[in-house]
């Protein structure tokens, strides 16, 4: 089964997945990022979404449908302006729930 | 820890004493389940924390690569450069059982191999640090597709771990000690019934002996 990868972020962070052949989906406006995270996932045309990291965060409401399912997997990347930590926190909290309490990186 | 509400009986007392043992026998299983997921799991969590290091600063450097493109070309030449790339980049979406988690396997499958096919664009017009910076994206592309797995995994694995601690312990504490009391209490109120009927018997057998032959065992 092969199935492609978006990306989804501002014009600004994106514009060079185009060009190793993934799909972009620019979203310069937060608020439709929910709703164009739903379209994308549920045409079930891609395994990976990579989403930067400001939009991961306003869309935890429409990632939990997914995170039951084994794909598409929901991943933050940095966007252009930086890194705000998302994904170590996002890791912190797997332990956390798996565990009971953060046992790796002690915050 | 409370009783059930069951009869004093045998029989509900052999009925409990084999669903205790299908209690212990699944407590030990899922406990192993557990642990092995978690054994796999931290290791993933390991992986994931170093994997994502690396893309995040990876990518940090093909931004920086394409800021500087940026700034010897136009924006709308840089743009409609990157627009249109020549191939797919799709994954194989495989999946793995691990301890009944199922999680995903990608592997990338590109459009081609040929390395100067990666460039969306002719060399005419664009500047070399835009080739940088394709580059490095490209270069990257096996690890972004790694984070996307182990993460996925992770997140899978960790709601699986959690329901599987509530149900070990859920037994541990609660469905074991139950049984194991209401067992006791039956094969306590099954024993006072056999005292009680003992005596019972002892005196009706007193009262016959007394009357069909006028004495009595008791005071010998």
């Amino acid at each position: 089964m092969v199935k492609n990868i978006a990306v989804i972020g501002d014009s600004e962070s994106i514009k060079g997945f185009g060009a190793v052949g993934m799909d972009m989906y620019l979203c310069d406006d937060p608020q439709e990022s929910g709703n164009l995270l739903k379209r994308i996932a549920d045409s079930e045309d891609y395994a990976i979404i990579y989403m930067t990291e400001g939009l991961f965060a306003l869309c935890a409401k429409e990632r939990t449908r997914f995170a039951e399912r084994t794909i598409p997997a929901v991943i933050p990347i940095p966007s252009a302006a930086g890194g705000t930590g998302i994904g170590q926190k996002r890791l912190s909290q797997f332990v956390e729930q798996a565990v009971g309490s953060d046992i790796l990186f002690g915050n | 820890m409370a009783v059930m509400n069951v009869n004093p009986t045998r029989m509900q007392m052999t009925k409990l004493k084999k669903q205790l043992q299908i209690a212990r026998r699944g407590h030990k299983m899922l406990k192993d389940k557990r642990d092995e997921l978690m054994r796999q799991f931290i290791e993933l969590v390991r992986e994931n924390q170093k994997l994502r290091a690396k893309v995040e600063s990876s990518l940090e450097e093909c931004n920086r690569h394409f800021i500087n493109a940026s700034a010897v070309m136009s924006k709308k030449a840089l743009e409609s450069s990157l627009m249109s790339s020549k191939h797919q980049t799709g994954v194989e979406v495989a999946s793995k059982n691990v301890m009944s988690v199922d999680v995903p396997l990608f592997s990338a499958v590109s459009g081609s191999d040929d390395e100067g096919e990666i460039y969306p664009y002719g060399f005419a017009f664009t500047s070399f640090e835009l080739d940088d910076a394709v580059m490095s994206l490209h270069q990257l592309l096996p690890d972004l597709i790694r984070l996307a797995e182990t993460e996925k995994s992770c997140e899978l694995m960790a709601a699986e771990i959690e329901r599987t601690r509530r149900r070990v312990n859920s037994l541990e504490h609660v469905m074991i000690p139950r049984y194991e009391e209401t067992i006791k209490y039956i094969a306590m109120k099954l024993e006072e019934n056999d005292r009680s009927s003992r005596t019972r018997l002892m005196k009706v057998k007193d009262m016959l002996l007394e009357k069909a032959h006028g004495y009595s065992e008791k005071y010998e």
